[in-house]
């Protein structure tokens, strides 16, 4: 077992995967002699040369739909976007032919290729360049949507997503790449898709998170025991294909439900499992299920401001108290949005 | 027009069930007027009208428990209730657009009798069916009055492994074996009965119990007794049990060492020398309390305990009648048992337990000879107090007793 920063993780999940197969190879803006904006592919141009990881024009889109050609042809890319913001230049791509090839060619090409990088705000990147796109991608039938919060899940996940043959968007966040943590070593640890992980078991109340909010979660939970209140955390890990199971085993238990995401609420990933809750569990609950989510608006660039639109501990805690409170009690409010 | 409300009996009173109104809907009352008995923990209450009316609506039905200040009839002249209704109901989550095979039917909603929808969690309604509970009789305490899973668990009839509720008022069926069945279960237990099962079990499972043995003399106590009682008309007769309260209570006042309690890792102590005396009902053990019985004469704890007991079997002791005990006299002399050990009622730090006044063979100078005697055990908190000091106490209470000019000084 070492203990290794996030990046480190990714770094060599990509290593591995490019060891064990010639066909995997890396493209992205700086993944190569600049050894990636973030460092996550330092030293891999050095080991596999320029043919096997690729620096790109600023050209979403281009290198995009290029790398789902060389798909289409029996190689397995990794294409890294330096945000997820910049997606949206490349979603025609993305979702019109990357999601589509496979089914409009009744499997004559498919697309077994990662996307992957940071999203996500709390850097004071602003509006732009700090957005969830998961719901976006989620939408769309044909593509797996994964999120890692720790780096055993980052290496565990990323050699599972490489290794797997339909596209995968992989979404990672700037403030989880410095995080240190446990990770298995030798090149067979995969984590598998669709299995959620239980963070902290609990009987009062499940909390339903992944990707970065899920450690303020984490402490969330850690807030409630002082009140006795014991929340179950759940870390959804891959959203698509998502363990329904889980959560509603967990709803089974608690009966009441807060769903803690950074992205937006409407049409949310976060309104998408109030949706499967209700309709799976609907006699199970004793409460609303409350979501606790990003706030409705473009993410501002003053610190205390962007402080506010994102869920804290605190409000996380709030929001498990709500599904708790009897009438006439004070119910915690606490967010300003 | 007034709203009759759960009234509070006593500083520790928190809830109250309705047994039964003596009065229905429409009935004219008169002020003073009993309309209801009411059950706390400890005693059951008559309640009176406040006011001269109609009792209009009774809006806590028989054998519901609400908490003290909820609304539980109303008096008016005559005319509509004016009881304020439930918050409008929020608009509930969209229902599933289609159902999977193995999701189960969602209830009809059930109308209150003033037309509006009854507000319960899903789970609520679940259990509610299962359990053939009737929501118009729960009351609910979520958000808005919805009515979640803690409301109806109070009305389930618990299973054996189930958490404690209030149960319902008919007994069960016997349950029947291969052999048929040899214990039927009964009404439902009172609310005295189920104080004493819940603390006297939980006395039992937390407090350290020791005991110590002890035989008195009782000779000099019971003739001084006799000679009391032969003052004629005009004085309360004593029992021997009044002596020793009050020499319980006068070794209370002397012995700090034996004031003090447990609880919660600390110990408090008291000044208060507040004797609790364990009477028996057909409906239960109660204990009220002579309070400051160091400061009593015999007479006047006799004449207390006579009164307190009276009250007791009539049913109508008050909170403040068996709270406050420092320590409990538990006799049950009167049927003879020779001696016996009680258990103690928390916080106390003890409970003494006196046996019957009877002929003995004792040894007097190398001879046998006929003693009176009476065997006390005392029940110690360990934590709170030491076999020593339990033992401190025996002697000082037997000095006491006999010599019992003490008793009277």
């Amino acid at each position: 077992m070492a203990v290794i920063q996030y990046r480190e993780a990714l770094r060599e999940a990509m290593r591995e995967e490019m060891e064990r197969d010639d066909r995997v190879c890396l493209m992205g803006e700086e993944v190569g002699g600049y050894n990636g904006a973030y460092r996550i592919s330092e030293g891999l141009m050095d080991q596999f040369g320029r043919m096997r990881v690729l620096d790109t024009p600023i050209a979403e889109e281009g290198f995009t739909g290029m790398a789902l050609g060389a798909a289409m042809v029996g190689l397995r890319p990794i294409v890294e976007y330096m945000t997820w913001n910049f997606s949206l230049v490349a979603f025609d791509m993305i979702i019109n032919h990357i999601a589509k090839v496979r089914y409009m060619s009744d499997g004559q090409f498919t697309a077994p290729m990662v996307l992957r990088g940071p999203q996500g705000g709390g850097q004071q990147l602003t509006a732009q360049h700090s957005q969830c796109v998961e719901a976006w991608y989620i939408h769309c039938p044909g593509l797996y949507v994964v999120t890692a919060a720790t780096p055993a899940d980052a290496k565990g996940l990323l050699k599972t997503c490489i290794r797997n043959d339909n596209p995968i968007i992989f979404l990672e966040h700037l403030g989880l790449y410095n995080l240190k943590g446990e990770v298995p070593e030798g090149p067979d640890f995969t984590i598998p898709l669709g299995v959620a992980d239980i963070r902290k078991q609990g009987t009062d109340v499940t909390i339903l998170s992944y990707s970065k909010m899920i450690h303020s979660a984490v402490q969330a939970a850690e807030l409630l025991e002082r009140d006795e209140i014991s929340a179950e955390v759940i870390d959804l890990r891959s959203l698509r294909p998502l363990d329904l199971d889980a959560i509603l085993a967990s709803v089974r238990k608690t009966h009441r439900v807060v769903i803690a995401t950074e992205a937006w609420q409407d049409s949310g990933f976060s309104r998408e499992l109030s949706g499967l809750i209700y309709q799976h569990a609907f006699d199970e609950m004793d409460a609303p299920i409350e979501e606790v989510t990003g706030a409705p608006v473009p993410m501002p660039y003053a610190k205390n401001l962007e402080a506010m639109t994102i869920p804290n501990a605190e409000t996380i805690a709030d929001a498990a108290r709500r599904t708790l409170a009897r009438s006439g009690e004070f119910a915690p409010i606490t967010r300003l949005v | 027009m007034g709203i009759v409300t759960m009234p509070k009996m006593g500083d520790t009173m928190e809830e109250g069930t309705i047994v039964v109104w003596r009065v229905k809907e429409g009935d004219r009352v008169k002020e003073g007027d009993v309309i209801a008995e009411i059950e706390t923990e400890k005693a059951a209450i008559e309640i009176e009208a406040f006011e001269s009316g109609v009792l209009n609506r009774i809006i806590v039905k028989e054998g519901q428990t609400v908490p003290v200040g909820e609304p539980i009839a109303e008096i008016g002249g005559s005319g509509a209730p004016t009881v304020p209704q439930a918050a409008p109901p929020k608009s509930e989550p969209a229902p599933p657009a289609k159902e999977s095979a193995t999701a189960p039917l969602p209830s009809p909603s059930v109308p209150t009798e003033h037309g509006e929808r009854l507000k319960a969690s899903p789970l609520a309604r679940k259990i509610a069916r299962e359990s053939n509970v009737d929501l118009t009789s729960v009351r609910g305490t979520g958000p808005g009055g919805r009515i979640v899973k803690d409301d109806v668990m109070i009305h389930v009839t618990p299973a054996p492994s189930a958490t404690p509720s209030v149960p319902v008022t008919t007994p069960a069926p016997a349950p029947t074996t291969a052999t048929g069945a040899v214990w039927t279960v009964g009404p439902a237990p009172s609310r005295v009965r189920q104080v004493i099962a819940r603390r006297l079990a939980e006395s039992k499972q937390t407090v350290p119990h020791f005991y110590l043995t002890i035989s008195v003399d009782m000779k000099a106590a019971m003739e001084l007794r006799a000679q009391l009682n032969g003052r004629g008309e005009g004085f309360r007769k004593l029992s021997p049990n009044d002596l020793i309260i009050k020499a319980v209570a006068d070794t209370l006042r002397a012995q700090a060492a034996m004031r003090v309690s447990w609880k919660d890792d600390s110990i408090y102590t008291t000044e208060r020398v507040n004797v609790g005396v364990a009477v028996a009902l057909p409906e239960g053990l109660i204990v009220p309390v002579v309070r400051d019985a160091d400061t009593k004469s015999l007479s006047v704890i006799a004449d207390e305990v006579a009164a307190l007991a009276a009250k007791a079997r009539d049913g109508k002791l008050l909170p403040d009648d068996y709270a406050g005990g420092t320590f409990t006299v538990s006799n049950l002399g009167m049927f003879g048992i020779e001696d016996f050990s009680a258990i103690i009622n928390p916080p106390e730090p003890g409970i003494l337990a006196v046996g019957a006044v009877s002929e003995v063979p004792v040894i007097e100078d190398g001879y046998t000879a006929i003693g009176t005697r009476m065997k006390m055990t005392i029940s110690g908190d360990h934590r709170a107090i030491d076999g020593a000091v339990g033992a401190q106490f025996l002697q000082e209470v037997k000095r006491r007793l006999e010599n019992p000019l003490l008793l009277v000084e």
